[in-house]
């Protein structure tokens, strides 16, 4: 349960401190392809008792419970979309890490990358629009004007 | 007696912090020196006085003065002395205590150092401090009092959290809040500026050393939090996307960011109305990091204070600081000139590019934390946002960045050349193919993108090694040149070589860890031996141990590597009797940067124990960029520039334009 401490406002203030840490040792599958998909698996799925904490995290009874439920999904030998389908169908779409494309959540995943692209976008408009005011202001917002070369010719003490 | 003294200390600190909010403000408007002088006494007179309420709760902890509620709900006669001390943060109200000290400590700073501040905007930046002051000191005497007194007081605290009584709770929590709370000075610095209505590039050098520092501390409170996790919470995890560790994170972007464009705007005299926004966007984070954790709106583990009373007092400081702050940003930014153009391919490019990934980034994980709590209210709709989201959204956006990081210093001002700079990287790219290349073969079969983000990280640490490179010219002139030039470099180009390389070394750790960490999970009785990476793991013998305020079983492990003995671990766990529960304590063997990691689970009934192991290679190079970077920070904090070449008084006007 208090895998979080990770920390941060590190008043961090467990509730309970646990003991034991995830997968245990009887839990795990004799083949080790088959054991590995299903560590990849609870990687993904929530904890749904705990706090934002996979099951594969988790030491919580009802995590132990779905790791084995994905164990046994695995062994009688469904694919990993199915055991994902089958956990969505029976918990809802709350037991998934990562949340599938579907309405509620087309902006979570379209909003980061409209940031940057508009971000992009409107530095581009910025920077066209004040390179083209300054060509009409002044000759080239680049280059020194005669009065500037007069100047720096005096500081740096002239022609040799 | 104590308690009511720091009682009454805080309500003085909050009169003080009152005063503080307006007469300075009021003498700036009339610019009446002596009115704005108040501002500097109330700054310093508070801090005395909040001082002196933390030392209050400080004593009644260390005396173990069970008749203050909160000493008996975080602490315990048997406690060693360390966590009696840590203790005075490791709870809800302790912890907002420390908030306004270390807010009343940087008030007091700007106060003692800001001398050679025009008068008036010294004013105004600490009427701003005095403003955020007051609202948490009313927060603090209305909803969460740490010195309330019991009437019953019983004969023996509740004890603290165990997996609290650790150094890192003596280490974490105030470095975070040094930073979390460090860029209230940005702030209030960018709020000030907006209502004198000016502001120029000598603004930018004040405000970049508070940035710097604010920076530094957040940087290695964020690094220290996530090692502490790493060995106190027993399965070698470091980060795991927790809203909390999110609402710290979001911070330190932006004040990256800060830290960058301000750099711009100190150098140029450009991008001014961004980094008065970022300036504000920054802290607004702080806050929402603050209303976070403190509110219990994400009901995880850490938001204990779920009192909503709490929570709306909060909600209500942080609509009116950040709706405040905006929206006289937005009354006043375009009175902001701008100023100093540049070409799409310069410094300054880069830098913007800079922070157009970092506040992307800093978007992300804004989103990704709020979204699941914004669908819940609004839908009712509940869905989980976890790492593999981020790991998806938030790692890509670190390409592009990093590729870019070694470009920006070579750049040059105003108008850079990417074709010249491209080939003085050449050596940088190269070494960067060759790791790639390297890893590749030897790890054949492996993950594909793990060598080339070797290879990414490699480019990184190159780049910052040929802009010292290349700013000395060490094959092109005599050593003994070169290395004259070396120590007349400014300390803030070494800084950002520094941090820079940080970035990379961090970079290799995270990349190490992820991809060829190995595990053992198992259940050894005495004897057994665990074979792992190479290298073998004996349990020697199990030993029950009394501590001061704890039983603990420890396990005895030899390790061996090729038939020689190597080191010895010893992993425990530990019950703590005043609150029922226990803790595993890890044990970490390191060779070189990589680490094995043991950790203890249940006991079986046969006397076997569950245990798991890994070994993380390269694992402490997580921690070590970091270290590397806050380094960069505090070796540019000594930049003579920051030291001595801030603007002096006579320079600036005293008798400043009114804020018109």
């Amino acid at each position: 349960m208090n895998r979080v401490l990770s920390s941060l406002v590190a008043i961090a203030l467990i509730i309970g401190a646990s003991t034991a840490c995830a997968v245990q040792p009887d839990e795990i599958m004799a083949n080790p392809v088959l054991e590995s998909r299903a560590r990849e698996l609870s990687r993904e799925l929530r904890c749904m008792v705990c706090q934002n904490q996979s099951i594969d995290d988790s030491d919580a009874p009802l995590a132990r419970d779905l790791r084995l439920l994905v164990r046994e999904r695995i062994a009688s030998g469904e694919s990993n979309s199915q055991v994902i389908e089958f956990l969505v169908a029976r918990y809802g779409d709350f037991v998934l890490l990562r949340p599938r494309l579907i309405g509620v959540t087309l902006l979570l995943w379209f909003l980061p990358p409209l940031v940057l692209s508009g971000g992009g976008l409107a530095l581009w408009l910025n920077s066209r629009r004040r390179l083209r005011s300054s060509d009409h202001s002044s000759p080239d917002p680049l280059e020194l004007s005669e009065e500037e070369k007069a100047r720096l010719e005096r500081l740096i003490g002239g022609p040799a | 007696m104590i308690a009511e003294a720091g009682h009454y200390a805080l309500v003085l600190a909050l009169a003080l912090a009152l005063i503080q909010s307006t007469v300075p403000i009021l003498g700036a408007r009339w610019r009446d020196p002596a009115l704005m002088n108040v501002a500097r006494s109330t700054a310093l007179a508070q801090l005395l006085f909040v001082g002196l309420s933390f030392a209050a709760l400080t004593t009644l902890y260390i005396t173990s003065d069970f008749s203050v509620a909160n000493v008996v709900e975080n602490s315990h006669s048997a406690k060693p002395l360390l966590y009696k001390i840590t203790g005075v943060w490791g709870n809800h109200e302790g912890s907002m205590l420390l908030w306004v000290s270390i807010l009343a400590l940087f008030g007091g700073l700007v106060a003692a150092f800001g001398n050679n501040l025009p008068l008036s905007l010294r004013a105004n930046v600490l009427a701003v401090q005095g403003w955020i002051a007051s609202a948490f000191y009313l927060f603090i005497l209305m909803t969460s009092n740490p010195f309330l007194r019991l009437a019953n007081p019983p004969l023996e605290g509740r004890d603290l959290n165990p997996v609290l009584q650790d150094i890192g709770l003596a280490i974490h929590p105030p470095m975070l809040y040094l930073g979390y709370v460090g860029f209230s000075i940005s702030f209030s610095f960018a709020v000030a500026a907006l209502m004198e209505g000016r502001i120029d590039a000598a603004w930018a050098r004040w405000v970049r050393p508070w940035t710097l520092v604010a920076w530094v501390f957040l940087t290695l409170g964020i690094a220290m939090g996530s090692y502490w996790a790493y060995y106190e919470l027993g399965w070698g995890g470091w980060w795991f996307w927790d809203p909390v560790e999110n609402a710290s994170l979001m911070p330190w972007l932006a004040g990256t960011a800060l830290l960058h464009s301000a750099v711009v705007m100190e150098k140029r005299n450009a991008l001014k109305v961004w980094t008065i926004l970022l300036a504000i966007l920054t802290f607004s984070l702080s806050l929402l990091g603050t209303f976070l954790v403190r509110s219990g709106v994400l009901t995880s583990v850490h938001a204990f204070a779920t009192d909503p009373t709490r929570g709306v007092f909060i909600l209500m400081i942080l609509c009116f600081f950040i709706g405040g702050s905006l929206t006289l940003y937005m009354w006043r930014a375009s009175a902001l000139k701008q100023g100093g153009l540049f070409a799409p391919i310069s410094r300054e490019g880069a830098l913007v590019l800079n922070n157009l990934f970092l506040t992307t980034a800093c978007a992300t994980v804004f989103i990704g934390t709020l979204y699941p709590l914004a669908l819940e209210v609004i839908t009712g709709d509940k869905i989980s946002v976890g790492a593999p989201f981020f790991n998806l959204t938030f790692g890509p956006l670190f390409v592009p960045l990093l590729l870019a990081v070694p470009f920006g210093p070579l750049l040059a001002w105003k108008r850079g050349d990417l074709a010249g700079v491209a080939q003085r990287l050449m050596a940088a790219g190269i070494a960067a193919l060759l790791a790639t290349g390297m890893v590749w073969a030897w790890t054949t079969g492996g993950a594909a993108l793990a060598p080339l983000a070797i290879g990414l990280a490699v480019f990184v640490i190159g780049g910052a090694i040929t802009d010292i490179v290349e700013r000395i010219s060490l094959f092109r002139s005599p050593f003994a040149t070169a290395m004259r030039r070396a120590c007349g470099l400014p300390r803030s180009t070494w800084g950002t070589a520094f941090a820079h390389a940080g970035v990379g070394v961090a970079l290799i750790g995270i990349v190490c860890e992820t991809t060829w960490n190995s595990e053992y999970i198992g259940t050894l009785k005495p004897n057994d031996v665990a074979k792992l990476a190479g290298y073998e793991l004996k349990l020697d013998d199990v030993t029950q141990l009394q501590g001061q305020n704890f039983r603990e079983m420890l396990a005895k492990f030899a390790i061996n590597r090729g038939g020689e003995k190597i080191g010895e671990l010893t992993p425990s766990k530990r019950n703590f009797t005043a609150r029922q529960s226990s803790t595993t304590e890890a044990a970490l063997l390191s060779r070189g940067f990589s680490q094995l990691y043991i950790s203890l689970g249940e006991t079986a009934a046969d006397g076997g124990i569950a245990v798991r192991m890994y070994h993380k290679p390269m694992v402490l190079l997580i921690w070590f960029g970091p270290i590397l970077m806050a380094f960069g920070g505090v070796l540019s904090l000594s930049d003579r520039r920051l030291r001595v070449g801030a603007p002096k008084p006579a320079k600036v006007p005293r008798a400043l334009q009114a804020a018109e």
